[in-house]
């Protein structure tokens, strides 16, 4: 069987660890790599019996989740320092966010940079606290900062000298041109808190941005870790709460997310095994592409399927530019790299 | 892929994925007595591969990738294959490695205590590994020395010593002819020929050894020996780590108790010899 199959298999409980063998292991450890879900799926199996060289490097994987956890979450307080004294407020998003709610799916999930989403009025104040407390600018190229201010949905990324750690402070969830635009004002308006005092999107907004994340904003690069997440949270906001999906429905809604949501929904229960209720339940036969690329890595972790991802690629840019500007957008980024 | 192999190297094992025969073979007879392992999993994954199909016929160049790549790194020609190899492995411990703490020095063991010895690249750490291993020690590493968090212990990463330069003529002095690889001449960081370790080395892997002595060395000019205060220690040794950063407090642990426990010094050394000389004079008194 094919490596990405033994590894959905496992994080959805379909299969015991034992029926493994030691070659499957190492496909298995090399995909969760390229789809930066080894730690996650060390603590998926944290209990289940496994040969001995696999709950080592399971161990150690765990060991340095903890610590990149740890590093994550006191980022987030740089941050929150940093803004404090202007009492600007923010909300955590993404992969911090669930780490500082303490969500299940915050075990073992890579946390490459700090979320953050400000509203839009504060935006310009926050980028200024944040150059006053040591980030950077990573854009020198004044192209690309211009098209992060006009069109994108964050700044410009800002990266902390001495840390060396980037920072996306959004104030809305999608790029401004993007065909869907989520309310912001409603994301920042029902934020909760979380115990340790940071604010967080209500649960329905976070599954709704998990869901946006993945099959809305970029390629898909990364997407079983993003869909990983969308399948954890929703499986635990339901066990909470029984109306859940009914109050993502209506969410969903609201930010024009409708059928993002649900076709991510309909993936989790493809690949993890999710259980959805019965509106939600349906077949799609677009969904086979998506299931195809979240799963095009080969057994020696290796990005496979070049023409599907290549696709995928293009239809990001499809959706997150009207054509007009995706023309000059091309245009210039063409004419650029002539010019290099 | 095409072809592949595996090797265990100290606590670490690689899968080897190439494109191509002739890096494989190559690895295979320079890891030929390395204990095998068969129902073991691979740790890591290294792929040497044609960034274009035709690449892989018509000038072929091997792209260095596995689970962690270094964007933008330039490829080597196939005749370099080895060379290839031996950095995409470097690179996997270097960047994905989390057990230990890892250094940047080679080492070398006698009576289970063991001398780790930081510098950069042409300091004569390798090479004066590559001699103590032939000199009564047991050859612990050329390039990397773990630290495991928990005992304080270093752990032996004996890979087949890359010897550069001048040092292939000195050790190819000393060593059976059945022990060297292939010379590579002409790669980026000049003439290379592998020295595979003595077997009681490669037979002795696992065996932790306490550390002893820090030393670090600088080749080239007069014999002098520096005292190294354990600030300066530390700072160094955190340059020469790759992972002491993601390690976090266990990494700043291992690395305290060793700059404080262990006593470090600066040499200079104009020759092997006085090289050797020296690392002996400062080890007698270390272990005394």
């Amino acid at each position: 069987m094919r490596a990405v199959q033994h590894l959905i298999d496992l994080l959805a409980g379909r299969c015991e660890t034992a029926t493994l063998s030691a070659r499957d292991w190492e496909g298995v450890i090399g995909v969760a790599r390229g789809e930066a879900m080894l730690a996650a799926l060390a603590h998926r199996l944290e209990d289940a019996p496994l040969p001995a060289p696999v709950a080592a490097l399971f161990f150690d994987a765990r060991a340095a989740g903890a610590v990149a956890t740890k590093q994550a979450l006191w980022e987030a307080e740089m941050a929150r320092r940093a803004l404090a004294s202007e009492r600007i407020e923010f909300i955590l998003l993404k992969g911090t966010a669930y780490a500082a709610a303490g969500l299940s799916c915050a075990a073992g999930r890579q946390i490459g940079d700090l979320d953050i989403l400000v509203p839009v009025h504060d935006i310009g104040r926050a980028e200024n606290e944040l150059l006053e407390a040591g980030w950077e600018w990573v854009k020198s190229d004044p192209y690309d900062d211009a098209y992060y201010r006009d069109h994108m949905h964050e700044l410009p990324p800002l990266i902390h000298k001495t840390r060396d750690r980037m920072i996306d402070v959004h104030h809305t969830i999608l790029p401004q041109t993007h065909r869907t635009t989520p309310d912001p004002l409603a994301l920042v308006t029902d934020a909760v808190m979380t115990e340790s005092g940071f604010a967080v999107l209500a649960h329905a907004d976070m599954a709704c941005h998990s869901a946006a994340h993945l099959l809305a904003d970029g390629d898909m690069q990364g997407g079983l870790r993003n869909l990983w997440d969308f399948h954890c949270l929703t499986r635990d906001f339901v066990a909470a709460d029984p109306d859940f999906w009914g109050r993502l429905d209506a969410r969903a809604d609201k930010h024009g997310l409708r059928a993002v949501v649900h076709r991510a929904a309909r993936l989790a229960r493809d690949v993890f095994g999710a259980a959805l209720p019965g509106d939600w339940d349906r077949r799609d036969p677009r969904d086979r592409w998506f299931m195809r690329r979240l799963l095009a890595r080969d057994d020696w972790g290796r990005a496979g399927d070049f023409a599907l991802r290549q696709a995928f690629y293009i239809r990001s840019h499809w959706l997150r530019m009207p054509p007009q500007l995706l023309a000059r957008h091309l245009w210039t980024k063409w004419r650029r790299r002539g010019a290099r | 892929m095409r072809h592949s192999t595996r090797i265990t190297v100290g606590p670490v094992r690689f899968r080897i994925g190439s494109d191509w025969r002739a890096p494989i073979a190559a690895l295979e007879t320079l890891y030929a007595d390395y204990p095998g392992d068969p129902v073991r999993p691979a740790d890591a994954t290294v792929r040497l591969f044609a960034a274009r199909p035709w690449r892989r016929w018509l000038r072929p160049s091997v792209h260095i990738g596995g689970d962690f790549i270094v964007p933008d790194a330039l490829p080597l020609p196939l005749s370099m294959g080895l060379l290839a190899a031996e950095m995409g492995m470097n690179l996997q411990v270097a960047l994905g490695w989390r057990r230990h703490l890892l250094l940047h020095a080679s080492a070398a063991a006698r009576d289970g205590r063991s001398v780790l010895m930081s510098g950069i690249s042409g300091s004569g750490k390798s090479t004066l590994a590559a001699l103590l291993g032939e000199s009564g020690w047991r050859l612990m590493g050329d390039e990397f020395t773990m630290i495991d968090p928990g005992s304080g212990d270093a752990l032996a990463f004996p890979r087949a010593v890359s010897l550069k330069n001048e040092a292939i003529g000195e050790m190819a002095a000393r060593v059976d002819a059945a022990r060297l690889g292939p010379l590579l001449s002409g790669t980026p960081k000049g003439d290379i020929q592998h020295l595979i370790p003595r077997p009681e080395a490669v037979a002795a892997m696992h065996e932790p050894a306490r550390p002893a002595l820090l030393l670090f060395p600088r080749f080239g000019d007069a014999a002098a020996i520096e005292r190294i205060g354990e600030g300066e220690a530390f700072v160094r040794l955190t340059e020469a780590s790759t992972n002491y950063t993601a390690l976090g407090e266990a990494g700043f642990g291992a690395l305290t108790r060793l700059v404080r426990t262990v006593p470090a010094f600066g040499i200079s050394y104009p020759d092997s010899a006085a090289g050797l000389a020296l690392v002996e004079e400062l080890w007698a008194e270390a272990v005394s």
